[in-house]
């Protein structure tokens, strides 16, 4: 039995129904601040909205990065195109568990090449989804630059891999989880800890 | 070894126990608490006593296909299955269609000497269905053939069959058919219903087997011979058999113990073990089969004992041989489908499985009574223990036995062949007898 | 748990509709620069045909690369009267050669069942036409199509028109059709369709004209000209007459209804080639859509530790971190 797997481990999702466990750290208006400092530190770096592209890793991250769009739209007065990419057939635990439904892969038609990709995602974990993200993107074009952009990074990185971006910094042991919550998908913002 | 044997407490038929006194190849006494001096006491409390039986269709493959069975392995498996007499078929290579194959024949089962080999002789020349066999030279050979069967194939060209029944009737032979009409079956693989269309098998239509039987039951009866039907399989068989026999008509049948148990749902495994001709038919059709063996409808139980080699069994269904095992399971079947429901009772048994098989066959010294002065050819069976089938264990040469894993009930305990065992304590007694087939001693070179 | 794809009648609806939503998913590859996966690197996959077909063979090899796998193709010619090597052999031979996946064609009904079960060899089965059997992935394929043009196909009305006797593609698609909550009507002369077909829980007709106006889908099913020679129908014009599918009766189909054939069509038998042409016709596009459901049916059997369909629970999330 190899080591247990942070990444492998952390699939939480949570059921709507129940009221969020464990500590919540950040709250709806937690969320919708740090989106909208990281909306303008991507403008920031990029130097505008030129060349952007926001892909988001299902299911979390692409309404993360639809968010972070809008942000950016009402900022610049431009619409940043926004996509997703699914790393289900890239992950390195693949044959870990059963075959894994594959979630949607969706380029925006200008394509990533020449661009500048941001990669979205709710937690930073591991590093190892990110990993499989960019061999997903070697295989879908050759961007200018990728960055990545989290709502929350955890720690305890097996991979030399660090945000650009970073809603939160949040200490955690291996035995706690976080669990990100978002309107989209569980009804109602949150982040919390158990 | 002892000649001379004294039979306890065996319950003759299943009656009340009785000592039986065998001596010189006779049964010389049979009553209540028999005495006698210099003989070998068989203790058989709890035994049912029947008449040896004797089977009107098995295929021993020898000449030709020694791969899969011999005379001698073949009558190794009748033995223990508790049978005295067999009927081989006549389907080998070189076809028994001559006086000197089946001499060859009759000659090998006189020489392994578990159990006595009655050749079957071909209607026609190498089962081709077209010119007629010297059924009179087999006749008249030293097998004294009466049984003429192309069975593996039908002789369905309706002028052939009429002349064999007409031809026949000079030595009182019986033409045994393999019922079939061929274009209804071409490349057929199993029961046509509602499974094979699924399957996507080829279907073998009973009415393909009724037809043939009821065409041969009006020729039978307008040249005035007698027919015997093989491997009677459907309910519409049993119907046409039924009728042929209110109108008088010379007319017997067999049906196998594997259509007395098995049916058609088998084939969904696609595995080859179930292939077999007729095919494996319906739960209806296996009720009506019981009742008909049940009534005398249905005369004998025949074993259609078909041994085929693994390569031909471990392959697709469609290019697996037909046929399986059936010498050494049939009485347990009969005793799990006929006896144990209540069905037929052990004299029925009797009937079914020695004497009228012997009396179709023509054959005087089996099938007899279990009475004083007959001969002593005589089964044990214990009907009370339950076996589970071990394909590895059968003594036939194959291994195409569909009962591997299922639990039977009974065994044979003894068998006796003019008053000699052939099987005591469920064993063969003369275990590799014959020295072609004894097995090399350990440390021989090769 | 199965790891075989030997009959339609092996998937569940879930199951089913699992391998669509993938195939939907895997079917946008075909227009990204690399079309390639890396979800069965490593993997070996033979292609085991022991009857020509150079289409589905074509369709299963260019599914298996682009997932990656290593594709091995194995073409052991042989009928029932010519045995060639035997199944058997084959089967420990690719058991040694280490197949993680067996794709076979096989001309004898239940190959691919008995590939799977005589404990010959530990990989997955995948029957891609075993006889006059089942063909369970050109079902999916259909399906899939049909997904595409229609949506839901709960209560979607099929036709299925031809040589039901000896197809494999209706008999799997009239499993998997029913799964999927649509209703079958099996169309053919009464001497193409099987004995005890009542029971398949579809509908039968003789009567192409009647059947057409209802239906959502036309699929058209290849009949061989030596059929006449057996006496299934009297003569090749008379056929076409009664079951060919041609203009005058296109022009019965309502809007939507579209038209499909498993290929390779006898234009002019079943097929006139003004329909096969038309825009109705979703033919080249099954092809297309074969490699998709071929590559989902690969991802979802070999792409985890164990089988996603056929009995395993579904991870219905992506386990994002």
């Amino acid at each position: 039995m190899p080591a247990p797997n942070p990444a492998a481990s952390d699939a939480a999702t949570p059921d709507p129904s129940e009221a969020p466990p464990g500590r919540v750290v950040l709250d709806s208006r937690d969320i919708s601040r740090a989106l909208t400092r990281i909306s303008h530190e991507i403008l920031e770096r990029n130097k505008g909205s030129q060349d952007l592209v926001l892909l988001g890793i299902p299911t979390r991250g692409v309404h993360l990065a639809r968010r972070i769009a809008a942000n950016i739209s009402r900022v610049e007065g431009a619409d940043v195109p926004v996509g997703s990419v699914d790393v289900t057939m890239y992950r390195d635990d693949l044959r870990m568990r059963p075959a894994r439904t594959l979630l949607p892969t969706e380029i925006p038609s200008g394509g990533i090449d020449g661009k500048v990709v941001v990669l979205v995602d709710d937690v930073l974990y591991s590093g190892r989804t990110i990993r499989a993200a960019l061999d997903a993107l070697n295989d879908i074009g050759r961007p200018q630059a990728v960055r990545l952009a989290v709502l929350v990074d955890r720690g305890h990185r097996e991979l030399p891999i660090r945000a650009d971006f970073v809603g939160k910094n949040l200490p955690t042991s291996l035995a706690e989880k976080v669990a990100v919550r978002l309107e989209e998908h569980d009804g109602e913002d949150g982040v919390s800890i158990r | 070894m002892s000649t001379s044997y004294l039979i306890k407490n065996a319950a003759v038929l299943g009656g009340e126990p009785t000592d039986l006194l065998i001596r010189d190849g006779v049964i010389v006494s049979v009553g209540v608490g028999l005495e006698a001096s210099g003989v070998e006491v068989v203790d058989a409390t709890g035994l049912v006593a029947l008449p040896g039986l004797v089977d009107l269709h098995t295929h021993l493959r020898e000449p030709g296909r020694e791969d899969a069975e011999t005379v001698e392995t073949g009558t190794r498996a009748a033995a223990l299955g508790g049978f005295t007499a067999v009927h081989a078929m006549a389907n080998t290579d070189p076809v028994a269609d001559t006086a000197g194959v089946v001499e060859q024949v009759w000659r090998l089962g006189r020489e392994a000497g578990h159990c006595d080999v009655f050749p079957v002789g071909a209607v026609t020349v190498g089962l081709a269905g077209e010119r007629l066999a010297e059924l009179g030279a087999m006749a008249d050979s030293a097998a004294r053939v009466r049984v003429f069967s192309d069975d593996g194939k039908c002789v369905s060209d309706p002028i052939v069959m009429r002349r064999a029944l007409e031809y026949v009737k000079a030595f009182d032979g019986v033409v045994a058919q393999h019922a079939q009409e061929p274009r209804l079956t071409e490349d057929a693989q199993m029961n046509e219903g509602e499974l094979s269309g699924r399957l996507g098998l080829r279907g073998w239509p009973a009415v393909a087997e009724e037809a043939i039987i009821a065409r041969d039951c009006l020729l039978a009866a307008h040249v005035g011979s007698r027919l015997h039907v093989c491997h009677v399989s459907t309910a519409g068989s049993v119907e046409i058999v039924r009728w042929a026999k209110e109108k008088g008509w010379d007319v017997t049948a067999e049906v196998c113990p594997h259509h007395l148990i098995l049916t058609d749902e088998l084939a969904a495994t696609y595995d080859p073990i179930y292939k077999v001709n007729p095919p494996l038919r319906s739960a209806a059709d296996v009720e009506a089969l019981r009742a008909g063996l049940a009534d005398g409808t249905i005369d004998i139980v025949a074993t259609d004992h078909a041994p085929h080699p693994h390569e031909d069994k471990d392959c697709e269904w469609q290019a697996a041989a037909f046929g399986m095992l059936g010498l050494e399971t049939a009485l347990s079947i009969v005793q799990e489908t006929m006896v144990d429901p209540g069905l037929l009772d052990w004299a029925g048994v009797a009937e079914r499985m020695s004497a009228a098989p012997a009396r179709i066959g023509r054959v005087t010294s089996h099938g007899r009574p279990l009475a004083e002065g007959e001969p002593a050819n005589v089964v044990l069976y214990d009907p009370s223990v339950r076996r589970t089938v071990v394909a590895s264990e059968m003594a036939s040469l194959s291994r195409n036995t569909p009962y591997a894993g299922m639990e039977l009930p009974g065994r044979v305990v003894a068998t006796f062949l003019r008053g000699k065992p052939t099987v005591i304590d469920g064993k063969l007694a003369t275990p590799h007898e014959n020295t072609r087939f004894a097995p090399v001693p350990a440390g021989t070179p090769a | 748990m199965k790891k075989h794809l030997l009959s339609a009648a092996d998937l569940s609806r879930d199951d089913a509709e699992l391998i669509l939503t993938t195939a939907e998913e895997l079917r946008s590859l075909a227009d990204r620069p690399i079309k390639k996966l890396p979800a069965l690197r490593g993997r070996t996959i033979v292609n085991l045909f022991f009857e020509d077909s150079t289409r589905t063979r074509i369709s299963f090899e260019a599914a298996a690369k682009r997932l990656s796998a290593d594709v091995i193709n194995f073409s052991a010619k042989g009928s029932s009267l010519s045995k060639g090597e035997s199944l058997k052999d084959t089967a420990l031979t690719l058991e040694a050669m280490g197949a993680d996946a067996v794709v076979v064609r096989h001309w004898a009904s239940g190959a691919p069942h008995l590939l799977a079960n005589a404990g010959w060899s530990r990989s997955s089965v995948i029957n891609a036409g075993d006889g006059t059997h089942e063909h369970p992935t050109q079902a999916l394929l259909d399906a899939f199509t049909m997904w595409r043009h229609l949506g839901d196909l709960d209560g979607r009305r099929v036709a299925i028109v031809g040589d039901v006797l000896h197809s494999r593609v209706a008999r799997s698609n009239a499993l998997l059709l029913q799964t999927l909550g649509a209703e079958v009507t099996l169309v053919a002369p009464p001497t193409l369709l099987p004995y005890g077909v009542d029971t398949w829980g579809v509908s039968t007709s003789y009567d192409l004209d009647a059947v057409l106006p209802k239906s959502d889908v036309v699929m058209m099913l290849r009949v061989q000209r030596e059929r006449m020679n057996a006496s299934y129908f009297p003569t090749v014009r008379e056929y076409s007459r009664r079951y060919g599918l041609d203009g005058r009766r296109m022009a019965s189909l309502q809007d939507h209804t579209i038209v499909m054939h498993p290929g390779p069509m006898i234009r002019g038998m079943e097929i006139t080639a003004d329909v096969a042409d038309s825009d109705r016709s979703v033919i080249v596009e099954q092809v297309t859509n074969g490699v998709a459901v071929r590559m989902a049916v690969l991802y979802l059997l070999l792409g985890g530790s164990e089988p996603a369909v056929g009995g395993a629970a579904h991870e219905l999330s992506g386990g994002e971190e």
